[in-house]
């Protein structure tokens, strides 16, 4: 919507700089926000199931979350930009997930992490959410059985290259929801790596 | 229910030579073909039966869950004098002395009240508030019975038979290139 | 609140089971299981007949909370900072996991309830196994056996080093949530180098395993067993010794041997409170009677004991793990049985009838004879058993897990009873829940 002086309230609500004319001179600032906020996403605490224990995995010492600023899981939504659905979701949870994404200040981004999250995964029956698009507007999906810290990092630099170059706000107002993009799984090891190697 | 009568029954008791009486254990009777110690009640008789075990030295509840057998495919064998009902609540004991375990399955049918088991084991009371989430069975003189496991508000019981899965039909729609 | 102190011999071993008290016939009159609806509950300090005196507040701490272990949620009745009654509510990770055994053949089944307890997934997937092989009447090969131990044994390993890096962090040494990580990563990548997956393998399988153990194993294996135990006398030096930690896990949840029989609790609930009771050495499963181990035990039943319990049983599965890389016989690393047992894959280029069982195991699956059965393993939180019925066809007609930790969760209010509520959180770390396993 419209507001005078102010120009597109959607594009200030996810560009956060209000009463800003974007032109050419404001461009550098932009960017510098854009590339700050991919640095520093701090993720809210949603894990539920198996896909938690892989996300914790991330943040410890081996896969190392903290290279990429990310690894304060805050547990108050207010502090958190980044939700990581990890695990499946069920029916008497799916009020809760909206409750604390309504809580997560603008902006806010979603990986769906897992096949659980992303569609539902194995669990085709009444006590699942069919993926959890249906609650909240996705902007990453992170397939795998659990995805392996290796898939979670590719799903997390995916998100960070989009927000840098925009391309995330600006798919977040075609869609009028998450940008839903789809990553292909990244794990095992490579051949030949010795245990402790 | 006299063990004459119940002996007269016999061939899928190949077991119990007809003529001998069916053996009783804790007043449940014994089910001579099953490989465990299974012992089969009847609404009446499940809380003395468990009373008595307890008594008889086993001391911990390990499991107490329901069987609806709406749908059994196969042909139900049960020993002589035991009536098949829709439900089954099956109460596994231990008794660790003795190194023994126990099975009891109490035949109900659909709306029947079982006695609660609280009094004996407190841990039944989870347990059996999942018996009822899932199945509907209640239990008189449960503190608290209400659902565990579903949404407090939630309608039907998930396990029974007669409720579906609830899977939706899973289109496959053409992934998008958008990258 | 006093605090006691626990002699050292708390965490030896004990091999004797202890002769059990008389045991008391509790009568819960309600004091310390909070049994309201949530109606009830939000009524709670409202009630404006109470007067000024009435002090009790009800505080809600989950289901998404970073101290609670998965998605537990727990309603607690609170005057100042004492917890008074407690009702843990569950069910925010219902995933109808029984309702979906029922849809998937035997062969599938494995998959399901492996993600039921996503940390020790190794323990369902077998407890499954056994009841369908109790069923099928068939008897696995020696070395499947020794697999399936080997597999168990490391995954209670890693489980409990799970348990240390989540119990750290709960009571505010985050550096230990990073050293735990450290250690299951060596063994989580042993998993993967088997079983190919790193959780949620499908591994243990009716019938056998799915693969046989790559070539190279000992040594990797060797490689854990002298990486870990100098990291467990690290952990040893930063919290067991440590006068914080010992203050506040000591005295803190204190249960005793009667209280837990009566409330179910089974695992290291149980052993903490003096009573020796492990599957694995009471009612041997597998080969647990060829291979030699302690089982630990503590004395007073507090969250100290628990936290000193697993850390011993680390080193006891340890010592497992070193017998069974001794003994592991040659052989089938499954039944080999057409009808149960998929062909290999070569062979269904060659062979026609391989290809028609391949067919039929991976699509129908494979029929069970009818008949209930029950199998239950000692996993690192509890007796962990599956009951199942079978009626003739391809699919379980009722698959039952008993979970250990929906059970030990009845613990929690009787041993939060009158705690602050900052030992809340220690109490809910030591009793180790799983929510998958609860809520399946």
């Amino acid at each position: 919507m419209k507001i005078p002086g102010l120009g597109d309230t959607g594009a200030i609500a996810d560009h956060g700089l209000e009463g800003m004319d974007h032109n050419f001179l404001t461009g550098n600032i932009e960017n510098l926000v854009s590339w700050a906020r991919a640095r520093s996403l701090w993720p809210a605490t949603f894990g539920l199931a198996c896909c938690a224990i892989e996300m914790m995995a991330t943040g410890a010492a081996h896969y190392d979350l903290a290279r990429y600023g990310m690894e304060t899981f805050r547990a108050s939504p207010r502090q958190a930009d980044l939700m990581i659905v990890a695990g499946r979701v069920s029916q008497k949870m799916a009020p809760v997930l909206r409750q604390v994404y309504d809580q997560m200040m603008e902006p806010k981004w979603v990986i769906s992490m897992g096949v659980c999250a992303s569609s539902g995964g194995m669990f085709n029956n009444y006590a699942i959410v069919q993926g959890v698009d249906q609650v909240v507007p996705v902007d990453v999906y992170a397939p795998g059985c659990p995805p392996g810290p290796e898939t979670l990092l590719h799903a997390i630099f995916t998100l960070h290259e989009k927000i840098e170059t925009g391309e995330l706000t600006r798919r977040r107002e075609a869609n009028g929801g998450g940008a839903g993009i789809t990553i292909e799984q990244r794990d095992g090891q490579t051949a030949g790596l010795t245990i402790g190697g | 229910m006299t063990d004459e009568t119940a002996a007269a029954e016999e061939a899928e008791d190949e077991a119990v030579p007809a003529g001998d009486p069916v053996e009783m254990r804790y007043g449940a009777i014994v089910d001579p073909a099953a490989a465990d110690a299974v012992l089969h009640a009847t609404v009446e008789n499940h809380l003395d039966a468990c009373a008595e075990a307890f008594a008889d030295g086993f001391d911990q509840l390990i499991d107490l869950t329901a069987v609806d057998y709406l749908t059994y495919a196969g042909t139900r064998v049960l020993p002589a004098g035991v009536e098949a009902e829709r439900f089954e609540v099956v109460t596994q004991l231990i008794s660790h002395h003795r190194r023994e375990r126990v099975r009891i399955r109490t035949h109900l049918a659909d709306g029947t009240e079982l006695p609660s088991l609280f009094d004996l084991w407190p841990g039944a009371e989870s347990l059996e508030r999942e018996v009822f989430d899932m199945f509907g069975i209640t239990f008189a003189d449960h503190p608290d019975m209400s659902r565990v496991l579903m949404p407090e508000d939630w309608v039907g019981h998930p396990l029974r038979k007669d409720y579906a899965v609830g899977s939706i039909p899973v289109q496959f729609k053409a992934a998008s290139n958008e990258r | 609140m006093t605090v006691t102190e626990n002699p050292e011999s708390a965490t030896e071993p004990s091999g004797e089971a202890t002769d059990g008290a008389a045991r008391v016939r509790r009568r819960d009159d309600g004091a310390a299981v909070l049994r309201l609806s949530e109606a009830e509950a939000a009524q709670i300090g409202n009630d404006p007949e109470a007067g000024d005196d009435d002090e009790r507040v009800m505080l809600n701490m989950g289901p998404s909370h970073p101290s609670t272990h998965g998605v537990l949620r727990l309603m607690l009745e609170m005057e100042g900072e004492t917890v008074l009654r407690s009702k843990p509510v569950v069910g925010y990770l219902h995933t109808g996991m029984e309702k979906q055994a029922e849809q998937l053949t035997y062969l599938q089944g494995c998959t399901n309830v492996t993600r039921m307890d996503y940390a020790s997934p190794f323990f369902t997937e077998l407890a499954f196994s056994l009841a369908t092989e109790k069923l099928l009447g068939i008897e696995v090969p020696e070395r499947a056996t020794w697999i399936r131990m080997l597999m168990s044994e490391l995954n209670r390993m890693s489980s409990h080093l799970l348990f240390m890096a989540t119990n750290g962090m709960d009571l505010g040494a985050v550096s230990m949530m990073i050293y735990g990580w450290r250690e299951r990563e060596e063994v989580l990548r042993f998993f993967e180098k088997v079983t190919g997956l790193r959780m949620n393998h499908n591994y243990i399988r009716p019938g056998g395993v799915a693969v046989d153990l790559p070539d190279g194993w000992q040594a990797d294996v060797e490689h854990l067993l002298e990486l870990i135990p100098p990291r467990l006398e690290e952990y040893d030096v930063l919290m067991t010794g440590q006068p914080i930690w010992r203050e506040r896990l000591q005295g803190v949840g204190t249960i005793n041997a009667d209280e837990a029989l009566a409330l179910s609790a089974t695992g290291p609930i149980l052993r903490s409170a003096g009573y020796a009771w492990d599957l694995r050495r009471d009612e041997p499963y597998l080969a647990y009677d060829e291979v030699e181990f302690d089982v630990i035990v503590g004395s007073y039943g507090d969250s100290y004991d628990r936290y000193a319990i697993r850390l011993n049983e680390i080193r006891e599965s340890m010592r497992i793990v070193e017998q069974i890389l001794d003994k592991m016989p040659a052989g089938d690393y499954r039944v080999q049985d057409k009808k149960v047992t998929p062909p290999p894959r070569v062979r269904i280029d060659q062979s026609m009838e391989a290809l028609i069982h391949h067919f039929k195991i991976f699509t129908e699956g494979y029929k069970v004879p009818e008949g209930e059965a029950y199998a239950a393993v000692e996993s690192p939180r509890g007796e962990l058993g599956v009951y199942m019925v079978s009626d003739g066809t391809s699919t379980p007609y009722r698959m039952h897990v008993r979970g250990p930790s929906f059970i030990n969760l009845q613990t929690m209010p009787h041993m939060m009873q009158n705690a602050l509520i900052a030992d809340a959180v220690a109490i809910i770390s030591s009793v180790d829940p799983i929510m998958g396993e609860v809520d399946r």
